[in-house]
């Protein structure tokens, strides 16, 4: 291994990081860390945390690298992020649908 | 209105040939095709190629200052709402009304003369005072200071009036040819008896130049000039989201950009939602010719001017921009009616930002002239030959391509 | 910083940094480009969208040295990212470019983060030249139930498994055509899932069998007979000319439809049998990125396997107004794979030093062009081996969408091209909306097209360039908050 080895993958580093929390509509998962959120919500055996807007049907990931903006989730409160590319963290916030917006539609 | 062209025999005949399968010659194409007249639409391109889908599909009235365009944007709204109302659905219209807000105390005053103005003229306008903003746009800036609200301001989807304009002019017997360049004209001494295409010559007592921004160019092919410049404007749209904004917003100062002739870069904010969800942010304009490459500046002063209306529309993703070319006249009226430079080519062009709103009224007036019946509305102002009396080479068209 | 595995630092939030060449794209071909350029002595700033380098190919987890053993390539990674290290190369993951302006002799890239959670906002990026690395993503060819929750592209389910070490399901079928579907199903298959089947559209079990043949690119030969033996090894049933027709479920896949092609490249009516899966992977090749080479204004062609790429001369060069500055190597010059990739980004890399006055190794680029050339050979040779099916349509009904977005179906699409009288994708997608919504139609662009192509009397597998490039063109790159955008001309 070269000396000048990015800090992140130097010898060193666990080799087994430890599992964390998240947590998803109120409920905990678990994730490993530099999995994306929407890989740990596929592990706890969530496939979908949006509806669309016409016909109200479930999605979740489809092309899993960042292209089909079909996995959009609130994360920590901020809506429309893509879970592919999202990596989870210790604590964060998964929230279905678009949190805050959702509330004026139905103001109206 | 048939006769023997004499030109060509192998030329097809029928009664108008219509030279542009946009809003317009879509509406002139469907009132014609009602009226009893045999009409072919052609257009080198596919049907709403130009400027008719790269608009906002914007019917309005509370833009328009008193005036000849007004005259016809009235009796354009009567169009869509009486002749045209059992197909509203087709096209998505709208009534949604349109806002017009004032930023500064100077500005209210400004907007409460040009609402008295307009009412005289017979526009519907409300005045709308600070506190009650918010009954009409939830999420409108709280640093405004008034507005005015146009009910009879409405939105259509201008692709499907143009696709569904050509549908029911097929069910009239109209034939639409798109890929179809004209090429010139067919002549029998001065006059004008139909069109040479890429695709073979047809031939009609009736030619109409329905070329929108290029129609200066077809003029061109038939002897005559009739001044259409493009004046380009910028769009973004945003992500789809639930309704935020209900109406068509718009800041005071844009009427008077609309007015102007000014060709260097004017920006006023227009924001309005769509049926699809999607929230479209103006305006521009500017005359740079075709140039379709937009510098980052301009996408940064619409989006400067959004968010001062709206302040919400900081953290919503813009997903795409268009541009546009409005044809557009230097006395910024429209071109309509029989050319007597060329008898026998009519015209139907140059309606700037507004042809989507003003393209049934136009339609409608057209094929009234041209079976020989009284139009609805005094066409005089709009005479192609008007611009004869221009300084020559003054308004010589240094855009067309 | 964990998580957060730039090569070397990040630079502050709101710096405009200045480089001689600005690398977008950091998988192979970005990689290789970045390290040729860099080594040639020019300054070098390298974006992905990415944590990390390596792009789709190459993904790994921020715990991995690199790409897992048995991934190709793999010390051609490890070498490039020790040549980004060595070299310096100032490098800005997790940023996507939105946005690229041209000045007389300057090139400005705009970047965003990929999510908000990475901190505030607008870069600026400014280079003196230009070098295009985007990549591709999979093709998608729509099939009733392909919206269903368990649907993912193959390359979706990839990069789960190679960057997050994550199984999309248990019970798997690997469906559309071409080589990728191999590393795909055996890569599901070592960690754990069962696969259904292996569903191959085109009749490649030659291909599979003698991988070398008459395609004489001796190290891909190597790579079909080791897929080969994995498929065997693991036990997966692999049937060519077999489609899926239908994927069934309520609010996920439970079951998948299957059919063999007749001739004509259409399901065969009344031979269809059902398996259970509750994971549907689906890729019909790759369609290159090509957002920021329009934006600069590229030429574009038609190639073999009906995608539209960008064109390049001999040096990498784009084909762009304004002046040479902008090369491009990778998949946006024609889907051709990794190898070819690396090949045309050290070549990109090596002419833009020439280019910017260096000295470089003629002997060096005139081998790169050869291997290129080679590699361009043996890519278009397995797009004439994979084709779409013609008939694939027919696999259609009139409520399967085409546009997941904005959920446009097959039967509007019929009724905009049938009663509307849309005979182009362009004026399909204006007035029945496919590719209007979020993705800007990355997905359903090239299905647009054929469905287009299929319902105006052409053939469904020839959409011209010119029919593809109203439906690629995207003058937003990604999509981008308007307080980015108020925010333009601000830096400087």
């Amino acid at each position: 291994m070269p000396p000048e080895m990015p800090p992140e993958t130097a010898p060193g580093n666990p080799p087994f990081p430890q599992p964390f929390d998240l947590s998803f509509d109120g409920r905990t998962i678990h994730a490993r860390p530099g999995q994306s959120v929407g890989a740990a919500l596929v592990e706890a055996g969530v496939v979908a945390w949006r509806t669309t807007r016409g016909e109200g049907r479930p999605r979740g990931l489809f092309c899993g690298i960042g292209v089909c903006y079909d996995c959009l989730i609130t994360v920590d409160g901020r809506p429309d992020q893509r879970a592919c590319l999202v990596p989870a963290a210790d604590g964060m916030r998964l929230e279905s649908g678009r949190t805050g917006r959702d509330t004026d539609a139905r103001e109206r | 209105m048939t006769g023997p062209t004499g030109h060509s025999p192998r030329a097809e005949t029928t009664d108008l040939v219509v030279i542009g399968a946009g809003v317009v010659g879509a509406a002139a194409a469907y009132f014609a095709a009602r009226a009893g007249l045999r009409v072919t639409v052609v257009d080198r391109g596919p049907l709403a190629g130009g400027t008719s889908s790269a608009g906002e599909g914007n019917l309005l009235v509370s833009d328009k200052e008193a005036g000849p365009e007004l005259d016809l944007a009235l009796f354009s709204q009567r169009v869509w709402r009486e002749d045209l109302a059992e197909h509203a659905g087709l096209w998505e219209f709208e009534a949604k009304g349109g806002l017009v807000v004032a930023a500064t105390p100077g500005g209210a005053d400004a907007l409460a003369k040009l609402v008295l103005e307009q009412r005289a003229q017979g526009i519907e306008a409300v005045d709308v005072p600070k506190d009650e903003l918010p009954d009409y746009e939830p999420h409108l800036s709280p640093e405004l200071v008034s507005g005015a609200f146009y009910p009879q301001d409405a939105q259509v989807q201008p692709m499907l009036v143009v696709a569904h304009l050509l549908r029911m002019a097929r069910q009239a017997g109209a034939r639409v040819r798109t890929d179809t360049e004209v090429t010139g004209f067919l002549r029998t001494g001065e006059r004008i008896t139909g069109v040479r295409t890429s695709r073979g010559p047809l031939s009609a007592p009736a030619v109409l130049n329905a070329g929108g921004t290029w129609a200066g160019v077809v003029a061109e092919l038939a002897g005559v000039r009739v001044p259409v410049l493009p004046r380009r404007g910028c769009v973004l749209v945003t992500q789809p989201l639930p309704v935020m904004v209900r109406h068509k917003v718009y800041a005071a100062e844009y009427v008077g950009d609309v007015a102007s002739s000014d060709a260097a870069l004017q920006t006023s904010p227009v924001v309005e939602g769509t049926r699809a969800g999607t929230i479209l942010i103006g305006s521009s304009r500017e005359r740079v010719g075709f140039d379709r490459e937009v510098p980052p500046p301009l996408l940064a002063a619409l989006a400067r001017n959004a968010i001062a209306l709206f302040p919400f529309l900081a953290s919503v993703q813009a997903i795409r921009s268009y541009l546009g070319f409005r044809p557009y006249c230097p006395d910024h009226l429209p071109v309509i009616g029989p050319d007597p430079r060329a008898p026998g080519l009519w015209h139907a062009c140059g309606h700037e930002g507004a042809g989507v709103g003003l393209s049934v009224g136009t339609g409608k007036l057209l094929a009234q002239a041209l079976t020989d019946r009284p139009t609805g509305l005094d066409l005089t102002p709009f005479a192609p030959e008007r611009f004869e009396q221009a300084l020559p080479g003054d308004e010589v068209n240094p855009d067309a391509p | 910083m964990r998580g957060n595995a730039d090569v070397t630092a990040d630079v502050a939030v709101a710096d405009v940094a200045v480089a001689d060449v600005a690398v977008v794209g950091a998988g192979p071909a970005g990689m290789a480009a970045a390290v040729e350029a860099a080594t040639a002595g020019l300054t070098v700033a390298l974006v992905d969208a990415g944590e990390r380098p390596g792009g789709q190919y190459w993904r790994h987890g921020p715990h991995d040295e690199g790409p897992l053993a048995g991934q190709h390539g793999r010390r051609t990674f490890a070498a490039l990212r020790a040549g980004l290290v060595r070299t310096g190369t100032r490098t800005f993951f997790g940023h996507q470019v939105w946005l690229i302006a041209r000045d007389a002799d300057r090139f400005t890239l705009h970047l965003r983060p990929t999510h908000d959670g990475r901190g505030p906002g607008t870069r600026t990026l400014t280079a003196r030249s230009l070098i295009l690395c985007p990549g591709a993503y999979d093709r998608q060819l729509p099939v009733p139930g392909w919206d269903l929750p368990g649907v993912m592209a193959a390359g979706g389910v990839q990069a789960l498994l190679k960057g997050s070490g994550t199984l999309a399901g248990r019970r798997a079928v690997v469906a559309g055509t071409g080589p990728f579907l191999l590393p795909v199903a055996t890569g599901l298959a070592a960690a754990g899932a069962e696969i259904v089947m292996v569903c191959e559209a085109n009749p490649l079990r030659g291909w599979l069998r003698d991988p070398g043949g008459a395609l004489r690119e001796p190290a891909k030969a190597v790579e079909g007979a080791q897929y080969a033996a994995l498929l065997a090894r693991h036990g997966i049933p692999y049937r060519t000319r077999t489609v899926v027709t239908e994927i069934r479920g309520e609010d996920r896949v439970r079951s998948v439809r299957i059919a063999p092609l007749d001739r004509d490249g259409r399901p065969r009516s009344g031979v269809r049998i059902e398996v259970d899966a509750d994971l549907v992977a689906l890729g019909w090749g790759f369609t290159p990125s090509l957002e920021l080479p329009l934006m600069v204004g590229a030429r574009t062609r038609l190639d073999t396997d009906g995608s539209l790429v960008a064109v390049v001369d001999a040096r990498q060069r784009a084909d762009v107004p304004g002046g040479p500055g902008v090369y491009l190597a990778g998949e946006a010059t024609g889907v051709g794979g990794a190898a070819l990739a690396v090949r045309e980004g050290r070549l990109s890399g090596l002419a833009a030093a020439g280019d910017l006055g260096r000295t470089i190794d003629e002997g060096r680029m005139r081998r790169l062009q050869r291997a290129i050339r080679r590699g361009r050979r043996f890519a278009a040779a397995l797009h004439t081996a994979t084709p779409v099916p013609p008939g694939w349509t027919d696999w259609l009904d009139g409520s399967t969408l085409i546009c997941r977005c904005e959920e446009v179906t097959y039967g509007d699409l019929c009724h905009a091209a049938r009663e509307l009288g849309a005979k182009d994708p362009r004026t399909l997608k204006m007035l029945a909306r496919p590719g209007m919504g979020m993705c800007q139609g990355r997905v359903c662009g090239f299905a647009t097209a054929q469905v287009a192509a299929a319902l105006t009397g052409g053939s469904p597998s020839t959409p011209s360039a010119d029919d593809l490039l109203p439906l690629a063109r995207r003058p937003l790159a990604t999509p981008v908050t308007l307080g980015e955008i108020a925010a333009l001309g601000e830096e400087s």
